[in-house]
C-alpha cells in the first residue's frame, strides 16, 4: 500500500509540475468537439451520435495519456528503481492505473461542459454520462497500462500504443455507447436498458483489472 | 598472467585464492545471451561479505550486464546465481531492498527535487526515520542547501552524489557500483567515498575502467574479456595493471 501511494503521489506531484497530460487531453478534446461541431453541421446532436462524439472524443484523447504513462520510468530509470525495491509489482500497475483514471476524470471535468455547451439542448444526461464514463474510464486505464507497458521499450511506441489499444477498447465503446445513447436521448435521459450496459462495462474492468494485475510482473522483465 | 590466460583457447577459469568467509555473491556457469549476441559467458566466482570484487573490462565484455543480474533486473540465460542467500531469479523479491546500485543512470527523476526523489525512495523502501536519514546523508555529500533544487537542474557531478544517497538510503547489505566515481570530481570522489567506499564495510562489486584504482580497492578481481568470457579470476592481488591492461587489448 505504501508503494501504491508513493508511485501514485510521484505521478500526480509530476502532472501537476510539468502538465503533460492533462492539458494536451483537453486542448485535443475541444479541437475534436470543433471540429464534430463543423464536420458534422449540427448545432445539437443526442442519441447515438451524441454518444459517438462525446466516448470517440475521449478513447483518442486517452491514447495521449497513455503514451507518456511510463515515459518518466523508461527514461529516467523509474522502472529499475521500481525493481531494486521490495515492492510488488502490482502496485505499479495499480497506481499507473489510478493515475490514468485521475487524468481521465480531470479531462471530463473539463470537456463535459463544453460538449453539453457545444452540443446539447439538454444537460439532463451529463451527471449520469459521468458516472458512465468513469467505469469506461477504469477498463481504459486497465488496458492502457498494459499496452503504455508494451509500448514504452518501442521505438514506434506512439505507433504501436493506439495499434493494440483501440481494437482492446472496442466493447468498452460498445458498452459504454449503449450506455451513453438513452442518457442523451432527445427529451431527457431514458435509463431503460443502462443497467445492463454498466454491467458490461464493469465486467470488462473487472476483468482486465485482474489480467493486468496477474501478467503486469512478467512484462516488467527485461 | 592475465594476459596468458586471455591468450588461453581453451577458455577455462584462471582462479587464485580462494574466498573467505560466508559467501554473499556466488556466480556458477553464469551466462546471458540477447537474441544471438552473447554477452556473458560461463562466468563463476565467488565473493565473500564484507569483501569487494572489481570488475574489469573492455567496452563490451558484460560487466553492466553482470551487474544488471546481480541486481536482480536481468535474468541469467544461462547458469545459476547465490545473492546474499537467494536464488537468482526465482528468489528475486528475498534481496530486493537488500542491494544498493550505482549505475550509469542516477534512477532520478528530473522533474522532482532532490528531496522528493529520496523521500520518495524512502518510501519504497520503507526506511524508518526518513527525513533524519535524507538530511544525514544529504549533508554527507554537501547537497543539503540542494535538496529543494529539481534534478534536472543538477549537474552530472551533483546527480551522481544524490544518486549515491539514493542508492544507500535503505542501509543496503551489497553496494554494485557500475562506475560510480564517473562524473565526479576528486574532491565529490572523497565525499562519497564514506558511503560506497571501503570504509563503507560492505560487500562490493565494483565495476571501474580505472584499473589501478579498482585493484586497490579490492579483495577479488574478476576480468572479463570481449565476448564476455573471464580472463581472470581471484585475488585482486593476484594481478597486476599492466596485466589487466592486457585483457583490455593494450601493452601491459
Amino acid at each position: 500500500m505504501s508503494a501504491f501511494r508513493a508511485i501514485l503521489a510521484k505521478d500526480l506531484l509530476v502532472e501537476l509540475r510539468t502538465l503533460q497530460s492533462v492539458p494536451a487531453m483537453a486542448l485535443f478534446a475541444l479541437t475534436t468537439f470543433v471540429l464534430f461541431r463543423f464536420g458534422l453541421d449540427r448545432e445539437s446532436l443526442e442519441g447515438s451520435l451524441a454518444a459517438g462524439v462525446i466516448l470517440a472524443t475521449v478513447l483518442f484523447a486517452a491514447i495521449l495519456a497513455v503514451n507518456r504513462l511510463f515515459v518518466a520510468e523508461r527514461e529516467e530509470g523509474g522502472f529499475d528503481a521500481i525493481r531494486l525495491a521490495p515492492v510488488d509489482p502490482a502496485a505499479l500497475f495499480v497506481a499507473k492505473a489510478v493515475a490514468l483514471v485521475t487524468y481521465l476524470a480531470l479531462l471530463q471535468a473539463l470537456a463535459l461542459p463544453a460538449f453539453g455547451f457545444l452540443f446539447l439542448d439538454d444537460w439532463a444526461g451529463l451527471l449520469p454520462l459521468a458516472g458512465v464514463l468513469l467505469l469506461a474510464d477504469a477498463g481504459i486505464a486497465a488496458v492502457g497500462v498494459l499496452v503504455s507497458a508494451i509500448g514504452v521499450n518501442s521505438r514506434a511506441r506512439e505507433l504501436i500504443v493506439p495499434l493494440l489499444l483501440l481494437p482492446l477498447l472496442v466493447p468498452v465503446m460498445i458498452a459504454a455507447a449503449g450506455a451513453a445513447e438513452p442518457l442523451l436521448a432527445a427529451g431527457g435521459p431514458d435509463y431503460d436498458g443502462v443497467g445492463r450496459w454498466i454491467a458490461m462495462l464493469a465486467l470488462y474492468d473487472a476483468v482486465f483489472g485482474a489480467i493486468g494485475y496477474a501478467v503486469y510482473d512478467f512484462l516488467l522483465e527485461d | 598472467m592475465v594476459s596468458d590466460e586471455v591468450a588461453s583457447s581453451q577458455g577455462t577459469l584462471a582462479r587464485a585464492g580462494e574466498t573467505e568467509g560466508e559467501v554473499a555473491v556466488r556466480a556458477s556457469a553464469l551466462g546471458r545471451a540477447f537474441g544471438d549476441l552473447v554477452a556473458l559467458r560461463d562466468v563463476s566466482f565467488e565473493l565473500a561479505a564484507g569483501q569487494t570484487l572489481a570488475v574489469l573490462g573492455p567496452n563490451g565484455s558484460g560487466k553492466t550486464t553482470l551487474v544488471r543480474i546481480l541486481a536482480t533486473l536481468l535474468r541469467p540465460t544461462e547458469g545459476g546465481v547465490e545473492v546474499l542467500g537467494a536464488e537468482l531469479p526465482g528468489r528475486a523479491w528475498r534481496v530486493r531492498g537488500r542491494i544498493g546500485l550505482v549505475g550509469h543512470e542516477p534512477l532520478l527523476y528530473r522533474d522532482l527535487t532532490v528531496a522528493e526523489n529520496l523521500a520518495f525512495h524512502s518510501r519504497l523502501h520503507r526506511v524508518e526515520g526518513a527525513a533524519e536519514r535524507i538530511a544525514e546523508l544529504l549533508a554527507k555529500v554537501r547537497m543539503e542547501r540542494r535538496a529543494g533544487e529539481l534534478v534536472r537542474n543538477l549537474s552530472a557531478g551533483m546527480a551522481q552524489r544524490v544518486a549515491v544517497c539514493r542508492a544507500v538510503l535503505h542501509r543496503p547489505e551489497l553496494l554494485l557500483l557500475d562506475e560510480p566515481r564517473s562524473h565526479l570530481d576528486p574532491e565529490a570522489a572523497a565525499m562519497v567515498e564514506p558511503l560506497i567506499g571501503r570504509e563503507s564495510g560492505l560487500t562490493r562489486v565494483v565495476v571501474s575502467h580505472d584499473v589501478g584504482a579498482a585493484l586497490a580497492e579490492s579483495d577479488r578481481a574478476l576480468v572479463l574479456a570481449a565476448g564476455g568470457e573471464v580472463a581472470y579470476e581471484g585475488s585482486a592481488g593476484g594481478v597486476s595493471p599492466g596485466d589487466a591492461r592486457a585483457a583490455y587489448g593494450g601493452r601491459p
